[in-house]
């Protein structure tokens, strides 16, 4: 919504200040102001004057030398332009003044051009006489204005010389631009605002006195009838038609409104029409009458199919939701969105029938985007309009339309609609409201607020009569809105709550994240954030099977387009992509995480209910690292989360899982019992086949690790060694302890003995270390490998592999003889394993 | 024997002092006090000297042990400290050498706004809790007080994966989850991602975080809100940070508020960062609107909240002085390691 300041002030005259208290005074009571700009904005030493005399400039065919008289005195301007004739009225810039752009209507400088007197090809030239552009505004505004050249006032119009010919023009104002709140459809007119700014600056407010005088030898209703066959759709329509129309140019202080709000000024029919529609905010549409057959209006749906005109020469394609206003034969108008071709006013009209409706704002707004157009009237008429204003308004134009002599409006209105609800009315309780807003208001001073704002009040009931303009005033609370404005928000006290204590914290999924983080950021990895919304090219980019679940992914009925169209299901893909934006950027050795959901339908698509989101962590790098980099941040990751190492002896949860996975046919070995197992048994197709693992614990799996496919990595531009791992945290989280469990220090001296072995290369670390656990007894602490190697002095299909194991008895010193018979049990193992041990 | 001892004392003396390394020192201990040693030897010979003298003359060889081991020890220590020394010396290593560090990872700036701002209202009693981000239309606008047909459900802003089911655009239904709880008081913050149809520029991205909160209880008024987010914003921008609530409109509110604070790099007297403003706007808030307390089971006449939103990136653009959105989607190690 933009205003002109000077329009304003028609209403509120007694507003007196500064563009700036005006910006901040309004914005603070509720009327945002987005920016403002003076019209006037680098004018100065701008005067009307009169060409006298024009010649030839003697060295420059281009150049001519006016005697230009500004009143005071006769300067001499030399100009290129050609459109000016001996007697032309010219708005002229004077020596040390200043206009506010070039004459190519281009870019204005931010300080404008300075004009000086000086020599243009060695002749004097005072000063400079200004085109339109020059002084900031266009023909847009300003039709009379020549398209090349210097503006030259209109006979009938041309004020005295020597007098502020910015002034004349109608520029010393300013222009308030403004963000208005959808529940406010009052503030898109000029006099919702101004009721605004007499509330803010408490001052009178003086909106127009509407009276029309009418013909009382013709009768509105003896010339048209108006039916409405769709009365969901329009609550209101009146009609009102005027005689004896004569078009001309509308009077400089109208055109002044509108341009200075922004709208162009025509004639004055389609002046008072959009006047109108600024001044009340009711949009109306003025129809040729001698064009409307059957002198009658009908407000219907339109068929299905139907294709209708619109006065902008485009055929528009209907359907039965599009309200049509129709005459006795055929479509005129598509109902509060542009009027047809063929009822279209023209300079010839001389019965005009002016229609001022209500319709229901939602069915305009989709039809106005089922159609693609939307004009200045469907985007007030979707905001849902007060019918009251609808007679309000085609009044104001009848009175217009005598006031301009425009036309003679004949007796009475055609005015059919629903009933109009009685105004509302809310209990005025100011202790709820003091109370509400921890305020210590009297009762009086919120009624002063109240009468400011133009509503009433009902001494009697107790009760506030909301006037229809204010249809968002519907409860205690919105009184209370309006008294804080006013009031003042800044003159609230500001407290803290009084009330009962909480407890603050994260819920254990956060916390959980939370100790993620600190692990990945501990392992060198930097946090990611991707979308979570791709394209369904990534399951083929990451060699995801035709029949896999992960394709089956949640779509979005109107994305952004295909690339960003399906939920992920797989954590994948975002993190790839931000390390190829790192590689192509050749950043060196980059680790990257993310934590973030992954989205899986229940059950079938399309989903009905809230699809299952899955907390995920994901990591990846390339440079500096090997799968068992990634390995020992999961290690890391389920020590922390109390599901191995010491902590875990004291995790009841994971007793639960243990049982899950044995009633669910899984028992799990006591050499496998809390330890992060790399299970191989089955094989992502992103991965590279034989570098990845998922991560089994207590027999369920919680994730996967491993080296990207080279395939997946092209497909990526990823001209290296990837390593990535998801965690699914969702899943770990009901096991997951945060109670550290301290088990003492050992008393008693540890044994250990080394353990030298050739191993087929078949045979893995794992199911040594399985013989390890469950042949070494409870004396068994720890084992490490310690050495490993494969090549020279090894026979080929054989590796090298040496552990350390320390035995330890926590009661007592442990006997030799203890050890022996463990490690007895463990080389036998070992040896059935086909591994030979190295002396 | 006196003569033979004193020479004995007199010999191993000099040779311990003359000893240049701890090799010939301990050649001085055996051949001195070594079984086959010289005093060893003579004590060896007592036996031949009258039995009235013998205790005098063990003693006088006892004597001469003591002070010959303590010049041994003497010897030794000082030895050590002069090995040490050169030991020292030889080992000086040149301090201005590259540190070593362990490269930790760095967490994401909204992930250390969100900390800050999760600090704060943990600190004044807030749990911080989650919502679906796959909601369900009601949960998104309808028990918000944005009935069909509203203007701010318009299909343009909105991802829909259907007639039902949507792409959060706001964190304000984690509110409408919580109250359904039915557990009061209520004061929580949700942070999390939304949705909004805006194709990727230097202010917008389709996804972002926003932070909700909500405070729902007996008595809670605007002036509770006002002091809340006050407070809120010293704590985030600094003790001398001044809060501005300017009127608005959010359907789920009454009254609402947009909240500014004074600029933080002029001080609120104007410059570029603020645009000649000396404010920058912050969040969204207002009292809960009775409709939306209703609606969720919580009876409007006895208990009042206030509820507010704020845009998390806006936040981290603002703190860390990022000045493009992209920078935050795009995870280049360059820009997250700064943080």
């Amino acid at each position: 919504m933009v205003t002109s300041l000077d329009w304003i002030k028609k209403y509120v005259p007694g507003l007196s200040c500064t563009d700036q208290e005006y910006f901040d005074k309004m914005t603070m009571s509720g009327t945002k102001v987005e920016g403002w700009k003076r019209l006037d904005h680098n004018l100065e030493k701008i005067v009307v004057g009169r060409v006298e005399e024009i010649t030839k400039h003697p060295d420059a065919d281009h150049l001519l030398v006016c005697k230009v008289n500004i009143g005071s005195e006769m300067l001499q301007i030399c100009t290129s332009a050609t459109n000016l004739k001996v007697g032309d009225v010219v708005p002229v810039c004077t020596d040390g003044g200043r206009v506010a752009g070039g004459h190519d209507g281009g870019p204005m400088p931010e300080n404008g051009i300075k004009i000086k007197a000086g020599k243009m090809r060695g002749v004097d030239s005072q000063g400079m006489m200004c085109g339109i552009e020059e002084l900031g505004s266009s023909r847009n505004f300003y039709p009379e204005a020549p398209e090349n050249g210097i503006y030259v006032f209109p006979k009938d119009k041309e004020p005295e010389l020597g007098s502020d010919a910015v002034e004349a023009l109608g520029m010393h104002d300013t222009v308030f631009d403004y963000e208005i709140t959808s529940n406010r459809v009052d503030c898109y007119s000029m006099i919702g605002i101004a009721r605004e700014a007499a509330a803010t600056f408490d001052k009178p407010f003086t909106p127009p006195v509407v009276t029309v005088k009418e013909n009382p030898a013709v009768k509105t209703a003896d010339l048209i009838k108006v039916t409405i066959e769709a009365p969901d759709l329009c609550s209101r329509y009146i009609a009102r038609v005027c005689t004896d129309v004569k078009i001309a140019p509308s009077p400089e202080w109208m055109q002044k409104c509108l341009r200075n709000s922004g709208i162009r000024p025509i004639n004055n029919l389609v002046d008072i029409t959009n006047y109108v529609m600024l001044e009340y905010g009711q949009p109306m549409h003025a129809y040729d009458y001698d064009t409307l057959a059957g002198a009658e209006i009908r407000v219907r749906r339109a068929k299905d199919g139907e294709t209708f005109t619109t006065l902008d020469d485009q055929e528009r394609k209907l359907d039965h939701d599009v309200l049509m206003i129709c005459d006795g034969e055929k479509e005129v108008g598509l109902a509060g969105i542009m009027g047809g071709e063929n009822s279209m006013i023209t300079d010839h009209v001389k019965t005009v029938l002016f229609e001022a409706a209500t319709f229901d704002g939602t069915n305009i707004r989709k039809s106005s985007k089922r159609i693609g157009l939307r004009t200045d009237a469907s985007g007030i008429f979707e905001k849902g309009l007060d019918p009251r204003n609808a007679e309000e308004a085609i009044n104001r134009a009848c009175q217009l339309m005598v006031e301009l002599g425009c036309g003679t409006p004949a007796e009475g209105m055609v005015d059919v609609k629903q009933p109009i609800p009685d105004l509302r009315r809310i209990k005025f309780e100011p202790e709820k409201i003091n109370a509400y807003l921890g305020t210590d208001l009297s009762a009086e001073e919120m009624l002063t607020i109240f009468r400011k704002e133009q509503l009433g009040y009902d001494e009697e009931t107790k009760e506030i009569v909301i006037p229809s303009f204010r249809q968002d005033l519907k409860q205690m609370c919105d009184m209370a809105e309006e008294v804080a404005r006013f009031h003042g928000y800044d003159n609230i006290p500001s407290t803290l709550p009084k009330s009962s204590s909480t407890r603050g914290g994260l819920t254990d999924k956060l916390a959980m994240e939370d100790v993620a983080r600190d692990i990945a950021e501990r392992n060198g990895f930097d946090e990611a954030e991707t979308f979570s919304f791709e394209s369904p090219k990534v399951f083929d980019k990451l060699k995801i099977e035709a029949d896999s679940p992960l394709r089956n992914a949640i779509r979005i009925s109107n994305p952004l387009g295909e690339d960003y169209s399906i939920m992920r299901t797989i954590p994948l893909n975002g993190i790839l992509t931000s390390l190829a934006t790192n590689y192509n950027r050749r950043n060196k050795d980059v680790r990257l995480y993310e934590l973030a959901s992954v989205y899986l339908p229940i059950g079938e698509l399309p989903i009905t209910d809230y699809p299952d989101e899955r907390q995920t962590l994901t990591l990846g790098f390339y440079g500096d690292g090997d799968f068992f980099t990634l390995k020992g941040v999961v290690e890391d990751l389920f020590e922390a989360y109390g599901l191995i190492g010491p902590h875990a002896k004291e995790n009841k949860k994971i007793a639960e899982l243990a049982k899950e996975s044995a009633r669910a046919g899984h028992p799990i070995d006591s050499a496998e019992r809390n330890r992060v197992i790399m299970d191989t048994s089955e094989k992502h197709p992103f991965l590279h086949p034989g570098r990845q693992a998922d991560i089994l614990y207590n027999g369920k799996k919680f994730g996967f690790l491993g080296e990207l496919h080279p395939d997946v990595a092209r497909n990526y531009e990823l001209d290296d060694r990837v390593y990535v791992a998801v965690i699914d945290l969702k899943s770990i989280l009901p096991y997951i302890s945060f109670e550290p469990h301290f088990e003492g220090i050992a008393k008693f001296p540890a044994m250990t003995r080394d353990i030298s072995m050739v191993v087929p290369k078949s045979v893995t670390a794992r199911s040594i270390e399985d013989v390890i656990l469950s042949k070494g007894g409870k004396i068994l602490e720890s084992y490490r490998l310690f050495d490993i190697y494969e090549g020279k002095q090894i026979a080929l299909g054989y590796k090298s592999m040496a552990y350390t194991l320390t035995f330890r008895n926590k009661e007592r010193t442990l006997e030799e003889d203890e050890v022996n018979k463990a490690m007895e049990k463990i080389l036998k193992g070992l040896e059935e394993l086909g591994i030979v041990l190295r002396s | 024997m006196l003569e033979e001892l004193e020479e004995i004392r007199k010999r191993h003396l000099e040779m311990i002092k003359a000893a240049a390394d701890p090799e010939s020192l301990n050649e001085e201990r055996v051949s001195a006090l070594g079984k086959k040693g010289d005093l060893t030897s003579l004590l060896k010979t007592l036996k031949n000297i009258a039995p009235a003298d013998r205790p005098a003359a063990g003693q006088r060889i006892n004597a001469v042990r003591r002070e010959i081991e303590q010049a041994l020890a003497e010897a030794t220590s000082r030895m050590e400290a002069k090995q040490q020394e050169i030991r020292l010396s030889q080992e000086t290593i040149d301090v201005t050498l590259p540190a070593k560090r362990i490269r930790y990872g760095h967490s994401h700036p909204n992930t250390k706004a969100l900390r800050e701002m999760e600090k704060i209202f943990i600190g004044m009693g807030y749990e911080v809790v989650e919502g679906p981000e796959i909601e369900k239309d009601y949960y998104n606008f309808e028990a918000l007080n944005i009935p069909a047909n509203h203007p701010a459900k318009d299909e343009q802003d909105t991802f829909y994966i259907n007639g039902e089911m949507l792409l959060r655009t706001q964190t304000s239904g984690t509110q409408i989850h919580e109250m359904e709880k039915g557990k009061i008081p209520i004061r929580m913050i949700a942070p999390g991602r939304v949705y909004r149809a805006d194709e990727v520029d230097a202010t917008h991205s389709p996804v972002f975080h926003q932070v909700e909160g909500l405070v729902v209880d007996k008595g809670i008024t605007f002036a509770d809100l006002k002091g809340t987010l006050d407070m809120f914003a010293k704590e985030l921008f600094g003790a001398d940070t001044r809060t501005r609530f300017r009127p608005h409109h959010f359907p789920f509110t009454e009254p609402s508020a947009e909240m500014d604070v004074s600029c933080f790099k002029c001080g609120g007297k104007g410059c570029r960062f603020c645009k000649g403003e000396g404010w920058i706007e912050i969040l969204g808030c207002g009292m809960v609107h009775p409709h939306v307390l209703e609606m969720s089971g919580i009876d409007p006449e006895v208990y009042s909240g206030f509820a507010f939103g704020v845009g998390l990136e806006r936040i981290a653009l603002l703190k860390y002085g990022i000045d493009d959105m992209r920078l935050m989607i795009e995870n280049d190690e360059r820009f997250l390691k700064q943080f």
